[in-house]
């Protein structure tokens, strides 16, 4: 030690440096009480409270979801299925690098930009700490590439999802609908814990109006999770019930008859089981193909069917509006003999136009120099117009809409399809409320012939003929004929069951006048009737969609296409011992004989033929 | 302090005297510090999921630590006096030298590649700033005048702002208060403390806007940890969580669901006193902080024991630095503090933290075991 060591080295110094060695050690012990005292508030009193969220934490509720019921026709034959497919998942907290991710993802398997961009639109709105799917339905090929590399791609796992899916594509788009990822709006009114798991929610048809039913229950799994929420143990489970299947009245060989009956045309067929109400055929031409909604459709894909002039999202069955034109002169000649305002035998003259009395305006027929003296049957078989208007005129729109109305025209039918339309049946006090104008004698004149404010649905026309042919016992179409869980097998929708009351021989006048639309020479559907071993009741119809003026000429081939009549038939067969009852719309065919009827013949008879 | 001298003086010679004192070890402190490395093995073992790879890596750098140690107790305490200038200024070059290696790599950067192995410059001004500073005052009548402050003050904020802007905000408060803790263990007079406490207060907005955009998060989040309970305030929330669902007893040995479920980050390194807590419970914590109160006090002892000014200063300041890490870092974890890098001594696993602790227990030992006898 040096000498100035020793000078320095004074009992002053000595004393402040023992000092601050005393204060730093009491401002030790002070400051590490502090911390005793916070630890004190942590782990005593804060205790219980920390406790449970430490359990919260490590806990947690797991959805099971259960397996969506399959949706059957009524043969068994699946319309409705669950694939299960291959999906590439990124639960972006466990990568390192999210955008360095995805590129090397796009480089191995080639993924459009278009993907890569909706997948980081989607990202955002995700939870923290889930998965959700890049790819959907990888194939073989990808599958292997991945799998090769997978171990530099943490936080990217190849998952086998159950997705739903239609074999019979847009024949069946418009009845059995689809399912699509759940929006946001639709969870607002969902039973929270019941989705809670679930992605995908009926969005049309079948699949949404039965979702309660095809769901299924959800059950629940309490798992010891990690904090990337990776399942390490599971604790209790409480297994979820899956869906219940679905079996259909709906007949899908009758179906794809009647789809491709169509044609190119746009249109509708319903078909229904007469006896039970048992839709068979229930189409809407043109359809789409719901398994890219399942997965998520791209826009552009979405635009073109939105925006295209044939409208394939549009359910004509259920919800296209049409004037019933020509097929509505049955119930109208029915209802005449039920006010007895005519009788079968009384002839009327038909001169190829009628004037109401003091007017100047001519209300035509469509066969111009007219149809001379016909009587009830011979105005069905030949369609008469001037026959209808004169009957309409004598019966008035009020008898006229109390008649039709029995036989479900302007209200919904009940079909268990949700969004169906209940179309129009015009009176007095509904022209009043809706044009706030009063009913002019004109109006009744051509409601008479299926023109004018009636519009009716191609499922209520079906269901007014079956109802027709059920001799006024009223037929209520329905889709879903049993709802089949492990356990037990349901009956369908309960079937509003009511009997309009008819007089035999007045409904066999105009079931004889149907059915010599077919058989008779002179009929309008008489095209249809070579060969057949059984006997169809029918009628045709033609809707006008362009007003024609008057003294002009409706020349078909000289005005667009979309302008041109839509063509309609009614019938059911056999006419006998009525079995099946077909409605047929074909959107600008022109003439209902020509275009609608052979495609209720053809669903007739393959339908007749298979029966016993 | 006399009686403390001539006591040991009159120490009959043995044969275990002789031996410990040729090894150069202080056995209180070598107890303790063994203590703390054991609780270190055990908690590690469970806050990294009962790998034993971690803990061979831990051992190996305890073990190089405690070699290191008793290598420095064997040093006279003149020598690293004597080269307290040099090795401050060696480590101010390397600090400048990763800086200037940063600006070229773009990015924060703390170490210094030398090939053989990778060296932490700032590690070693921890130890080298509280000498250089006790060296400059110890040569000076104590308590320091205003000049020398001035200088001592310099001395200290050099290496501590080089650190804070590489930036390494833990290392840098470590760095500071252990140049303020020779300070003050040099007799700094009371009111001038407290006009460095206000004017550090005053400073606040100032050293805000110099701070890192992570750094304002850290002091926000401590402020407020619940506004982002999945971001920023999410250390502190789930190690509060840890904590506090421990209780008084703990959930025992193992038993942390907390940081076994991987719910606690850094669970081995900064945070691991959480899983401690959690294990252990409030009892486990007490013992622990005596455990390092202990270690303090005959860090302490040897301050008040060390013979000449430069030890003294030296010894108190290293033993209130490493109550600084104490404090730092439970407080952090606790949520009473912001979060900056500082981990528990002894236990946090990894880093070459724990060699330069026990480097400073080596120099606190040499300290203590190269007294002259003097005999009065």
């Amino acid at each position: 030690m040096s000498n100035s060591f020793n000078i320095k080295n004074n009992v002053f110094e000595n004393r402040l440096f023992l000092n601050r060695i005393v204060a730093a050690f009491i401002t030790i012990i002070v400051l590490a009480s502090g911390l005793v005292v916070r630890l004190v508030y942590l782990q005593v009193v804060g205790h219980e409270h920390y406790a449970s969220l430490a359990k919260d934490n490590s806990i947690k509720i797991v959805p099971l979801v259960p397996t969506r019921g399959m949706i059957y026709d009524r043969k068994g034959k699946i319309l409705a299925e669950n694939r299960s497919s291959y999906s590439l998942e990124l639960t972006p907290e466990q990568m390192p690098d999210v955008d360095g991710t995805l590129k090397r993802l796009q480089k191995l398997l080639d993924i459009p930009d278009e993907t890569i961009e909706t997948y980081q639109k989607q990202r955002r709105r995700q939870k923290q700490f889930t998965s959700s799917p890049l790819l959907i339905g990888l194939n073989e090929l990808e599958l292997a590439k991945f799998a090769v590399v997978r171990p530099y791609f943490p936080g990217v796992d190849i998952r086998t999802r159950l997705v739903r899916h239609y074999p019979y594509g847009e024949i069946t788009s418009h009845v059995v609908g689809y399912v699509g990822r759940i929006s946001e709006t639709e969870l607002k009114d969902l039973p929270v814990a019941e989705y809670r798991g679930s992605s995908h929610i009926g969005k049309l048809g079948i699949e949404s109006s039965y979702e309660n039913a095809l769901h299924g229950k959800t059950g629940y799994a309490e798992i010891e999770t990690n904090v990337q929420a990776r399942p390490l143990n599971t604790l209790s489970e409480t297994m979820a019930t899956p869906g219940s299947d679905l079996h259909l009245t709906l007949d899908i060989d009758l179906q794809k008859t009647a789809y491709d009956a169509l044609e190119n045309y746009n249109g509708a067929v319903v078909a229904i089981d007469i006896k039970t109400g048992g839709v068979l055929v229930f189409v809407s031409r043109p359809g789409f193909d719901p398994n890219p909604f399942v997965v998520g459709i791209d826009n552009a894909t979405y635009q073109s069917l939105q925006n295209s002039d044939n409208q394939p999202l549009f359910n004509r069955a259920l919800r296209g509006l049409y004037p019933p034109g020509s097929t509505v002169k049955p119930f109208i000649a029915l209802a005449g003999l039920e006010y007895n305002t005519i009788s079968a035998q009384q002839k009327l003259f038909c001169p190829g136009y009628y004037q109401l009395p003091g007017a100047s305006h001519k209300y035509r027929d469509w066969k111009r120099g007219g149809h001379g003296s016909v009587n009830l049957n011979q105005a069905i078989t030949e369609s008469c117009d001037v026959y209808f208007y004169r009957l309409a005129s004598m019966l008035g729109i009020d008898n006229l809409h109390e008649f039709l109305q029995k036989f479900g025209f302007g209200e919904k039918t009940g079909i268990d399809l949700l969004g169906e339309k209940s179309g129009i049946l015009p009176s007095r006090e509904w022209k009043q409320q809706q044009k706030n104008r009063a009913w002019y004698p004109g109006d009744t004149l051509i409601t008479g012939i299926g023109q004018g404010y009636h519009q009716v649905t191609p499922l209520q026309l079906a269901r007014a003929t079956a109802t027709l042919a059920n001799r006024g016992n009223i037929v209520t179409p329905f889709l879903v004929d049993r709802l089949v869980t492990a356990q037990v097998s349901q009956p369908g929708p309960e079937i509003h069951q009511g009997v309009i009351p008819l007089k035999p021989e007045n409904l066999n006048n105009v079931i004889e006048g149907m059915v010599n639309v077919v058989h008779s020479q002179r009929g309008t559907a008489k095209g249809i009737n070579r060969g057949l071993k059984y006997i169809i009741a029918g009628k045709t119809g033609t809707a006008q969609v362009m007003g024609i003026k008057q003294n002009a000429r409706y020349n078909e081939n000289e005005i667009d296409f979309k302008y041109r009549d839509h063509a309609l038939f009614i019938a059911f067969a056999p006419a006998d011992n009525p079995q099946i009852a077909v409605a047929v719309i074909a959107e600008n065919g022109g003439h209902g004989g020509s275009v609608a009827a052979p495609i209720a013949g053809a669903v007739i008879k393959q339908y007749l033929s298979e029966q016993p | 302090m006399k009686t403390e001298n001539r006591h040991e003086h009159f120490e009959p010679p043995s044969l275990l005297g002789n031996l410990l004192r040729s090894l150069h070890i202080d056995i209180p402190l070598f107890i303790g510090l063994v203590l703390a490395a054991l609780l270190s093995f055990i908690i590690l073992y469970s806050a990294a999921g009962q790998e034993m790879a971690v803990l061979y890596r831990q051992a190996a750098r305890i073990g190089l630590a405690f070699a290191l140690m008793a290598a420095l107790a064997h040093v006279n305490p003149n020598q690293f006096k004597q080269y307290s200038t040099i090795l401050f200024s060696f480590g101010i070059i390397l600090l400048l030298a990763v800086l200037v290696m940063g600006e070229i790599g773009k990015g924060a950067q703390r170490w210094l590649d030398l090939g053989f192995f990778r060296f932490q410059p700032s590690e070693m001004i921890k130890l080298t700033t509280p000498m250089m500073v006790a060296r400059y005052l110890s040569e000076h009548r104590l308590p320091p005048k205003t000049g020398q402050l001035l200088i001592a003050s310099g001395l200290i904020l050099l290496p501590t702002l080089l650190i804070a802007k590489q930036p390494d905000l833990g290392t840098a408060i470590l760095v500071a208060s252990s140049g303020a803790g020779v300070l003050f263990f040099a007799g700094l007079s009371w009111a001038f403390i407290a006009a460095i406490i206000a004017a550090l207060a005053s400073l606040t907005p100032i050293i805000w806007h110099f701070m890192h955009g992570y750094q304002r998060d850290r002091v926000l989040t401590f402020l407020n940890p619940e506004a982002d309970p999945l971001g920023r305030g999410y250390h502190i929330i789930q190690s509060k969580i840890a904590i506090g669902s421990g209780g008084i007893y703990g959930k025992g040995w193992l038993g942390s669901t907390q940081s076994e479920l991987e719910f606690l980050p850094e669970s081995s390194t900064d945070f691991i006193f959480a899983v401690f807590a959690e294990e252990f419970g409030l009892f486990g914590c007490v013992g622990l902080l005596l455990l390092y109160l202990l270690i303090i006090a005959r860090c302490l002892h040897i301050a008040s024991q060390a013979q000449d000014t430069y030890c003294r200063l030296l010894a108190s300041s290293l033993a209130f630095t490493f109550f600084v890490y104490v404090f730092v870092n439970i407080g952090m974890v606790i949520g009473v503090l912001p979060v900056v890098g500082v981990p528990l001594p002894l236990i946090s696993y990894g880093g070459t933290s724990i060699v330069t602790l026990l480097a400073g227990f080596g120099i606190l030992m040499s300290i203590h075991t190269h007294k002259k006898r003097l005999s009065r």
